[in-house]
C-alpha cells in the first residue's frame, strides 16, 4: 500500500451522486466553504441529459496555487452512487480515499488495497435522527459534509455562517441544517481520524466572486442595454436566459410595475432570432440565447442581418456535437458554424470569453459591437464557462460609460438636410447609417430586405450594387478587426521560436501548463485571441514563431483553419492541439501533448546541429 | 431622400385628410406585379384604408415575407420603413419590431405559401401571443413567386392550370386564427374594395392580433375554371355576413338603421366599428357561434366574408408582459445600465 495522499490546500474531491438526491446544495456549500477559508477551488458539475435517476458528479479542485483548471485525477472520491461504483473507484489515484456510506456491506473485492477506504453509515445516521422519507434523504447530503468537515478540516464556523446567509429568509431551516451538518461530524470525530488531506484558512482568494458564465453574461446584457431576449431552452443555454429574467426583475423594474424589457420563449429558435432581428431593426438593443442546434436553426435569418445589416447578438454556450451530440458536455466546436453562418459569402463577429468575468465584459460589448457594425455578434461560451461556478475578479462597471448606438441619424439630423443613404459608404469605414423606423416624416425612410440592393436601399440586381455592396462588408469587417477585444500575449522567460494559441475555457489549464513546461525547460510564448475578426496582431505572433501550436477543444481545428483561411497563413506552422472528448481540457493533458512535441522537436534539432 | 416615389403631380383639388396628406401620399413604388393580380387591389385598398384613418405614413412599419404579396409592401406607404424578411418568417420580425417600439402601427403583409406552408407555426404563434399587429394573408391558394405549385390553402379537389387536382386538405386560416385567440378576424376578398376597405381600417385600429384573411386571385396561375380561388369562383360562393364601417372619435353619427341589424363596438383607440348584419344569425362577438357558423357554410363550398370576429376587450403582447410605456427603443444608459454601485451589491451576493 502507497503511503496515504497528504498535502495541505491542493487536491481533487469528486462527488459521486444519483440526480435528483438533492446532492447539489450540499456539494456547493462544501466548495464555498472552501472559498470562505480563503482557498481557490475550481468546481464542475458532471451530469448527464436527464432529470432524476441518473448519475451526476460534483468535482472539487481545492488549489491554494488558484490553478482554476481541471486536473485530472481524484484524491478523495465521496462515493454515494451505486451505479457508478466501479468506475469512481477506480478512478482515485494509488494512496487516495474513498469515502463511502456504509450502512450496507459492501464485498471486499469492490475495494482497492491502494487506498484509504473511510466508511461512515450515513443513512443509519439519519434514519435513526429523522422520520420524513425527502428529510432523511436531503440531511444525509449536509451530514457527509459534516463528516467531510472534521476529516479535511473545514472551518464549521464558516459552514454555520454559509448556512445562515442561506437561509436568511427561511430561519427554521438554519438550525435544521446546522444539526444535519453536525451529525456528519460528530459522527466522524468520535470514530475516525482526520487524513493527510488538510485545508488550513488561507489569503489566496482575496475579493474574488464565483459565479457562472450564463449568469455572468446575462447581466452583462442588463448592462449593456438589452432590452429584447426571444429564446427556446437548450442545455447548457438555458440558464443565460433565466438569468437574464431574473436580472431584470431586480433591476429593470419600475416603481409601478411596469418592465423597462420584454423577454419572449418563443417557439423555437427560428422565431427567437427572427424577434431579435425585428427588434434590433427597430432600434431596440435584443438578443438571443442558445447552443449548436438552434445556430443550425437559425442560418437563415443571420444571413438575413448579415446582408441587410441589422444588429443582433447571439450568446452560443456550445456544448459536444454534432446533432445532439453530448448535449451536457463542453466543447468549442460551433466556431466555424458561428464564423461563416448562412449561405452565400458571409462573416461574422465572434466573442471568445475565458471565464465568467469575460462573459459579464463581453456580454455587455457586444451590444456596442452589433449597434456600431449594424451584424451578427456572436458571444461563444461553452458549457464549462457557462454552467459552472468559476472563481474571478469581481464584476467592473464605469458609470461613465454610455451606450454606443452606432451610426444611427436622428430627427434632428434628417431635419438639417444630412444626407440619407442606407447603404452609402460615407465613412470610408463600410459602415453606413441607418435611421430606427418612425423617426422622421419625410426623411430617411427605407426599406429593408435580404435581396441585393443599390447604396439607397433600392432593389438592383445589377452586378455593380450588389458588388459594391459585398466588398463594403468586408471593408466593414476589416473595421471590425480593429474594434473587437484584442488578443493578450504571455512571453516566455526565454526568448522561444514557440509559440501557442488558445481561447476560452482553455485558459487556466493553459496557464497552469505553461508554468509546467517552463519548469521542465520548455519556453512558449502564449496568445489568448478573444475575437473573429483576428486583429493584426494574431498573424504578426504567428509570424514571429517557427511552430504554433493551436489548443482547442474540437476534433477539427476549427480555430486553426479559420486562422489558416483569414490570414493566409502555411498550415504546416500550425500544429493542432485538440481535446475534444467532453471533459473540459486540463493542464496535464496540455504539458503531455505540448511538453512531448518539444520534447521530440528538440531532440531532432540536436541531431541536425 | 432613398425613395423614389410615383412622380407627385399637383392636383390642388385632390382630397386631403385630417394631416393635410392625399390619397397620393400614402402610395409607393410602382408595383412589378402581373397586370390584374389580386395583390395589387389590396395595396389600393390599404393606401385607402391608410389615408382614411389619417395614419402619419411613418408612424407605420410595414413587414412582410416572401413572395408576390410579400413584395408589395415595397408598392404602398412610400414613407414608411419596410422589412421584406424570411420566407415564412414576417411573424416573428414583426414580433419582435413591435416589442421594441409600441408606439408604431404594425402592418405585416404575408401570403399563404409564406403564411399556410413554411410560416404556419409563426403565424400561430405570434396570434396565440397576441401581437398588436394587422396581419394580411393575401390568399390565391398557390406560390405565385414560384410558379403555380399549390399551396396549403389550396383546397381538397381545387384544380391546377394544368388540370391536376389538389388531394391534400386545405388550411383555413381563419379557422385557425380564431382557435388561436386571434381577437379581430375577417375574411374578404381583392375583388371587393367596398368590403375590404373598412375591414383594413378596424384591423389597423384594432388592439391586439388582427387578422385578414384575403382571397386575392393569381392571374397567372390560378385563375382558371376548376380553381377554387379565381375571381369567378370566389364571386359565385361569396357569402358576406355583415358589413362594416369605421368611425372614427371625430365622425358624427348620422345613419339610421333598423333596430337589432346593428351591432356597434367601441375600439381600444376610441373608434366605433359598426356591423351591419346582413345574415341574421350571425353574431360578430360570439366566438364559438363564429366558428360553428363557419364550419357549417364551409362544407357547403361559401366563402363566407366579413367581420367574423371582433373581441372589444382584447389585450396585446405588451399589456400581458407588462411593458412600461416608453418605447424600449428609446430607453437611454440611465435607463437601461444599473451602474457600479448596483453591481458592487452583486459582487457582495456572490462572494
Ligand atoms: C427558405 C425558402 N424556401 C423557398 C423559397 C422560395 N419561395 C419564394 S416565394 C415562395 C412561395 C410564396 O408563396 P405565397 O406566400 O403564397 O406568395 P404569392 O407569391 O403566392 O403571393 C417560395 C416557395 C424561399 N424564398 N425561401
Ligand atoms: S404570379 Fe400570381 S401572385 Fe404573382 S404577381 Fe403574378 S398574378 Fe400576382
Ligand atoms: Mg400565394
Amino acid at each position: 500500500m502507497p503511503e496515504p495522499l497528504s498535502a495541505i490546500n491542493d487536491f481533487v474531491v469528486k462527488f459521486a451522486n444519483v440526480n435528483g438526491s438533492g446532492s447539489a446544495s450540499a456539494n456547493g456549500l462544501f466548495a464555498k466553504a472552501i472559498i470562505r477559508m480563503g482557498v481557490p477551488v475550481s468546481a464542475r458539475n458532471i451530469f448527464p441529459s436527464n432529470i432524476q435517476g441518473l448519475p451526476t458528479w460534483y468535482e472539487v479542485r481545492v488549489t491554494e496555487a488558484g490553478h482554476l483548471g481541471r486536473r485530472g485525477g481524484v484524491d478523495i472520491a465521496v462515493a454515494l452512487n451505486p451505479q457508478t461504483w466501479d468506475d469512481d473507484v477506480a478512478e482515485i489515484v494509488p494512496g487516495g480515499y474513498l469515502f463511502y456510506d456504509n450502512t450496507r456491506p459492501m464485498p471486499a473485492s469492490k475495494f482497492r488495497d491502494d487506498i484509504t477506504v473511510i466508511g461512515v453509515p450515513l443513512t443509519t445516521i439519519c434514519n435513526e435522527a429523522y422520520k420524513i422519507p425527502r428529510e432523511r434523504q436531503l440531511f444525509k447530503n449536509i451530514a457527509y459534509v459534516g463528516a467531510l468537515s472534521w476529516l479535511i478540516g473545514i472551518d464549521t464556523d464558516v459552514v454555520e455562517k454559509l448556512l445562515a446567509e442561506e437561509f436568511a429568509s427561511k430561519a427554521k431551516l438554519i438550525g435544521a441544517n446546522i444539526q444535519a451538518f453536525n451529525l456528519g461530524r460528530n459522527w466522524a470525530k468520535e470514530n475516525l481520524k482526520p487524513i493527510g488531506l488538510q485545508l488550513r484558512h488561507a489569503d489566496a482568494v482575496g475579493d474574488r466572486i464565483f459565479v457562472e458564465g450564463n449568469n455572468a453574461a446575462a447581466l452583462g446584457a442588463v448592462y449593456g442595454g438589452a432590452t429584447v431576449c426571444a429564446w427556446y431552452p437548450i442545455t447548457p443555454s438555458t440558464s443565460l436566459a433565466e438569468g437574464f429574467m431574473a436580472h431584470c426583475e431586480a433591476l429593470r423594474t419600475n416603481e409601478d410595475g411596469s418592465k423597462r424589457y420584454a423577454i419572449v420563449q418563443a417557439e423555437d429558435e427560428i422565431a427567437s432570432i427572427g424577434i431579435v432581428v425585428g427588434a434590433g431593426w427597430n432600434g431596440a438593443r435584443a438578443f438571443t440565447c442558445t447552443s449548436g442546434p438552434g445556430i443550425s436553426l437559425m442560418n437563415e435569418f443571420i444571413g438575413l442581418s448579415y446582408f441587410a445589416e441589422i444588429p443582433a447578438v447571439i450568446f452560443d454556450v456550445q456544448r459536444g456535437g454534432p446533432s445532439t451530440g453530448m448535449p451536457t458536455r463542453t466543447q468549442q466546436s460551433d466556431l466555424l458554424l458561428a464564423a461563416y453562418a448562412s449561405h452565400g459569402d458571409t462573416k461574422h463577429i465572434m466573442l471568445l470569453p475565458a471565464d465568467p468575468g469575460e462573459c459579464f465584459e463581453m456580454g455587455a460589448t457586444a451590444f456596442d459591437l452589433a449597434d456600431r457594425f449594424q451584424t451578427t455578434v456572436f458571444v461563444m461560451l461553452d458549457l464549462d464557462i457557462g454552467m459552472q461556478e468559476w472563481l474571478v475578479e469581481p464584476f467592473k462597471w464605469d458609470d461613465a460609460r454610455e451606450i454606443d448606438r452606432g451610426k444611427v441619424m436622428t430627427f434632428e439630423d434628417l431635419e438639417a438636410g444630412k444626407d440619407f443613404g442606407r447603404y452609402m459608404d460615407v465613412d470610408h469605414d463600410g459602415v453606413p447609417y441607418r435611421t430606427y423606423p418612425g423617426t422622421h416624416p419625410t426623411r430617411g425612410a427605407y426599406f429593408t430586405r435580404g435581396t441585393s440592393r443599390n447604396r439607397a436601399a433600392g432593389y438592383s440586381e445589377k452586378g455593380v450594387d450588389y458588388q459594391y455592396n459585398m466588398e463594403r462588408l468586408l471593408a466593414k469587417f476589416a473595421t471590425a478587426a480593429r474594434a473587437v477585444p484584442a488578443p493578450v500575449t504571455r512571453a516566455a522567460k526565454k526568448k522561444t521560436k514557440a509559440g501557442v494559441i488558445y481561447f476560452g475555457s482553455t485558459t487556466p489549464a493553459m496557464h497552469e501548463a505553461l508554468e509546467a513546461l517552463e519548469a521542465q525547460g520548455h519556453h512558449v510564448d502564449a496568445m489568448r485571441v478573444r475575437a473573429f475578426p483576428f486583429p493584426q496582431e494574431v498573424y504578426d505572433f504567428i509570424h514571429a514563431h517557427e511552430e504554433v501550436f493551436v489548443v482547442e477543444q474540437n476534433r477539427d481545428a476549427q480555430l486553426r483553419t479559420l486562422i489558416v483561411t483569414e490570414g493566409g497563413i502555411n498550415p504546416a506552422v500550425l500544429t493542432p492541439i485538440l481535446h475534444y472528448d467532453g471533459a473540459p481540457i486540463t493542464a496535464r493533458f496540455l504539458i503531455d501533448s505540448i511538453g512531448s512535441r518539444m520534447s521530440a522537436a528538440n531532440a531532432i534539432r540536436e541531431i541536425a546541429e | 431622400m432613398t425613395y423614389i416615389l410615383k412622380p407627385k403631380l399637383h392636383h390642388p383639388e385632390l382630397p386631403t385628410n385630417a394631416l393635410g396628406l392625399t390619397r397620393r401620399d400614402y402610395e409607393g413604388r410602382i408595383s412589378t406585379l402581373c397586370a390584374g393580380c389580386g395583390h395589387d387591389s389590396i395595396s389600393a385598398a390599404i393606401v385607402q384604408a391608410c389615408f382614411e384613418l389619417d395614419i402619419a405614413p411613418h408612424r407605420l412599419a410595414k413587414m412582410s415575407g416572401i413572395g408576390c404579396s410579400s413584395k408589395t409592401p415595397d408598392y404602398f406607404l412610400g414613407q414608411s420603413h419596410g422589412f421584406n424578411s424570411v420566407h415564412g418568417r414576417m411573424p416573428s420580425v414583426l414580433t419582435g419590431a413591435n416589442l421594441a417600439n409600441r408606439d408604431l402601427i404594425y402592418l405585416g403583409v404575408s401570403g399563404d405559401g409564406d403564411s399556410a406552408s413554411i410560416g404556419l407555426g409563426q403565424f400561430a404563434h405570434s396570434i396565440r401571443r397576441g401581437v398588436n399587429m394587422c396581419y394580411i394573408v393575401e390568399n390565391n391558394g398557390v406560390y405565385g413567386l414560384t410558379k403555380g405549385q399549390f399551396s396549403a390553402t389550396s383546397d381538397k379537389g381545387s384544380k391546377s392550370k394544368r388540370g391536376v387536382e389538389n388531394t391534400e386538405s386545405g388550411i383555413d386560416l381563419v379557422a385557425l386564427a380564431l382557435q388561436l385567440g386571434a381577437t379581430y378576424v375577417g375574411r374578404s376578398f381583392s375583388g371587393d374594395k367596398a368590403q375590404l376597405v373598412p375591414l383594413i381600417k378596424g384591423a389597423l385600429s384594432h388592439h391586439g392580433p388582427a387578422v385578414l384573411d384575403i382571397v386575392s386571385p393569381c392571374v397567372a396561375f390560378n385563375n382558371h375554371a376548376g380553381s377554387t380561388k379565381s375571381f369567378d369562383y370566389v364571386r359565385a360562393h361569396n357569402e358576406a355576413v355583415n358589413r362594416l364601417d369605421v368611425i372614427l372619435g371625430r365622425t358624427p353619427i348620422t345613419a339610421d338603421y333598423e333596430p337589432g341589424t346593428v351591432t356597434e363596438v367601441t375600439q381600444h383607440d376610441g373608434s366605433k366599428l359598426r356591423l351591419r348584419k346582413l345574415d341574421d344569425g350571425y353574431d360578430a362577438t360570439d366566438l364559438v357561434g363564429a366558428m360553428h357558423y363557419l364550419q357549417m357554410h364551409h362544407a357547403k363550398g361559401e366563402v363566407v366574408t366579413g367581420l367574423l370576429y371582433v373581441d372589444p376587450d382584447a389585450t396585446d403582447l405588451h399589456d400581458r408582459l407588462g411593458t412600461t410605456d416608453v418605447a424600449l427603443n428609446r430607453l437611454g444608459t440611465r435607463e437601461l445600465s444599473p451602474g457600479a454601485a448596483a453591481l458592487a451589491k452583486i459582487n457582495a451576493g456572490l462572494r
